[in-house]
């Protein structure tokens, strides 16, 4: 799932500066998994707003909606009577959510209130990790199913480096060395020799960006 | 000096059924004092309090707000009072984004039969927020 | 002249290599004074590659300039700065210049160094970059285009003899050896009962391989007891930090040759290793009286 997190507050109001109405849109699936523009994070957001708009003595009046995806231009398309209510849309979805309204609805501003990080997984109440960089070239046949693209810090293909230290990471002694990890479980699967294989160098142009896929339906 | 004497806060207790209203119920009957600008709010638990519940009290017009739960191992949802705690503390960072001093809101435990204790955080609260001043969105 | 590395290698003589550190700047005063004294002295000097990812004056430079002084060069190239064209190009123009010794390594990560925000290329990695140079040498490049002019060059890489756990090091190890890596550096070496049971591997693997012991001088007690605890891969026995710490006050450094001669004379009495690497950062200029008191 895409993982994302909410901008500082300052950083928010300082987009919707000087408009009197807008209207909030929350996304019903990644961004509500990971706690940073579902329903509720849009209910907290517009009364934050308030709050802070009231403190200042402006005026602002927040329209919320949470569609099921906002990336998808029948979904966002569905917002039409509200979002001509409003001067601009703060979009609690994800870039391409963000991108999705502002296409549909050229002729409003909309603002992204969220940072999207990474693909990722929860691996813990309240913690999500980065686990695919999403590089078009998927090598986790070769690593036993951990991505040294994400967690070896160089990226590399043919690791470990020497800067590995006790199964950590040179860069930061809380990370785990991707490569040891990986040589872990392939020592548990009896898969060794697909460590001992030389890889040659990565295809960084795999995915053209911006990247673009078209298929038919089976 | 005179406005500030005049200022009576208005302060929302959420306060949880198994324990804080009734506490609240037990200083009424004692006759113990306790401010009567605090408004209880029944709960059935105090996990119930949404930081919603807290964000809008504050929009319409609240200068401060309590939680109040029963003591930790003593939820009778088992952990309603720790994730009570948890939003609370959550709430804080919400509302210093906004610039709403996060001592307006506190989360206290207390058993059924505690109503002194109950009038002392009453008491206590209502004095820090007559310090504090209204609130800064009011 | 200076004889070529890969000849003093294949000779069977016990190798000594020593390291510069380029400047921060281009101010080149000291760096040709350790040039000067040690070029002579040492059968090849290993040129850093803005070591740490810290940004200074380039490796391919300075091998220039050891070159231009009458010494032999080892370019070190890593993979953070450069990618694929770039670490190809700048090969082509080494050897036009007669460099003919390059280590292939990896590169430390960005965050350690003093450009924190900087983009890490790591294109490539370091047994990557071996392969890269022998498929120069066919006369072809990475992307599989003629080349107008082919290269040779002695390749080299690096070897963490007492990383933990041992086993993934290596690996890589053995993938750099197939890559066609000629000799290895390893990092800094203090319990030669260690490293003789890492070079019986070695030499179990392929009797042509030249391993160069990693001989770093220490300074301090503190010193050894950081580098024991805070470098990835580095050991120092307590009894050399208890030695180390009873060195007068102002003498830690005498200490510290004292120390590293003893190694330096028993890896070549017992014949355990092809020869050594000698870095005393910052210290370039004690590096003679290692090299004497070792009695080379």
């Amino acid at each position: 799932m895409i993982v994302a997190e909410r901008k500082p507050l300052e950083d928010i109001k300082e987009m919707i500066a000087g408009y009197k109405k807008i209207l909030i849109v929350g996304c019903g699936t990644c961004v509500t998994i990971c706690w940073a523009g579902g329903e509720k994070e849009v209910a907290v957001l517009s009364s934050q707003l308030r709050l802070a708009s009231k403190k200042n003595g402006n005026e602002l009046e927040i329209l919320e909606d949470t569609i099921e995806r906002q990336c998808e231009k029948e979904l966002v398309e569905a917002l039409k009577d509200k979002v001509q209510q409003v001067e601009a849309v703060l979009s609690m979805g994800c870039g391409a959510g963000v991108q999705t309204i502002a296409e549909i609805f050229p002729d409003t501003p909309v603002y992204p209130a969220l940072n999207t990080k990474f693909v990722g997984m929860p691996e813990g109440e309240g913690i999500w990790v980065e686990t695919c960089r999403a590089c078009g070239d998927c090598f986790l046949d070769k690593t036993g199913g951990i991505c040294p693209i994400v967690r070896c810090a160089k990226g590399l293909l043919n690791g470990p480096c020497g800067g590995t230290n006790s199964g950590k990471c040179e860069v930061d002694p809380e990370k785990d060395c991707a490569w040891t990890l990986i040589y872990r479980r392939l020592e548990q699967q009896g898969r060794l020799d697909t460590m001992r294989k030389y890889y040659p160098p990565r295809n960084f142009q795999a995915v053209i960006r911006p990247g673009k896929v078209e298929t038919l339906q089976a | 000096m005179k406005a500030k004497e005049a200022f009576l806060p208005d302060i929302i207790a959420f306060c949880c059924a198994q324990s804080a209203y009734q506490a609240a119920d037990t200083a009424g009957s004692m006759r113990i004092p306790y401010p009567e600008n605090i408004r209880v709010i029944r709960v059935p638990c105090a996990g119930r309090v949404d930081v919603l519940h807290i964000l809008r009290a504050f929009e319409k017009g609240a200068d401060g707000v309590l939680v109040l739960g029963c003591h930790e191992e003593a939820c009778r949802h088992l952990s309603g009072n720790i994730r009570a705690k948890n939003r609370v503390q959550k709430l804080n960072t919400l509302l210093q984004e906004v610039g709403i001093d996060g001592e307006r809101v506190e989360i206290f435990t207390l058993a059924p039969n505690q109503g002194f204790r109950f009038a002392r955080i009453a008491n206590e609260i209502n004095e820090r927020i007559k310090e504090l001043g209204p609130s800064p969105v009011k | 002249m200076a004889t070529a590395f890969k000849e003093t290698l294949n000779s069977g003589k016990f190798v000594v290599t020593g390291e510069i550190g380029p400047p921060k700047g281009t101010n080149l005063e000291k760096t040709i004074l350790h040039i000067d004294l040690l070029k002579d002295k040492v059968d090849a000097l290993n040129v850093t590659d803005n070591q740490s990812s810290v940004m200074r004056f380039p490796s391919l430079g300075t091998a220039l300039l050891i070159k231009e002084r009458g010494g032999e060069p080892i370019l070190q190239m890593t993979c953070r700065d450069r990618n694929r064209m770039a670490l190809e190009a700048d090969l082509l123009f080494a050897y036009t210049r007669g460099i003919r010794n390059v280590l292939c390594l990896t590169g430390d990560s960005i965050t350690v160094g003093d450009h924190k925000e900087a983009k890490a290329v790591f294109d490539l990695d370091s047994a990557q970059l071996l392969h890269m140079v022998r498929i120069l040498e066919s006369g072809k490049d990475l992307g599989e285009n003629e080349l107008d002019g082919a290269v040779k060059f002695c390749a080299g890489a690096i070897v963490t003899p007492e990383a933990n756990p041992i086993e993934p090091q290596l690996i890589k190890f053995e993938k750099k050896v197939q890559a066609g890596a000629e000799f290895f550096q390893t990092q800094a070496i203090y319990d030669l009962d260690n490293f003789k049971k890492f070079m019986e591997y070695v030499r179990g693997l392929d009797k042509n391989i030249k391993i160069l012991a990693g001989i770093v001088l220490l300074a301090s007690a503190r010193m050894a007891k950081y580098m024991n605890e805070s470098v990835p891969g580095v050991f120092v026995p307590q009894a050399l930090i208890d030695e180390m710490a009873t060195a007068e006050k102002g003498k830690g450094v005498q200490k510290g040759i004292e120390i590293a001669s003893r190694l330096i004379k028993q890896l070549k009495e017992e014949a355990i290793c092809d020869g050594v690497h000698v870095m005393a950062i910052g210290r370039e200029e004690v590096v003679p009286d290692i090299l004497a008191a070792s009695g080379l």
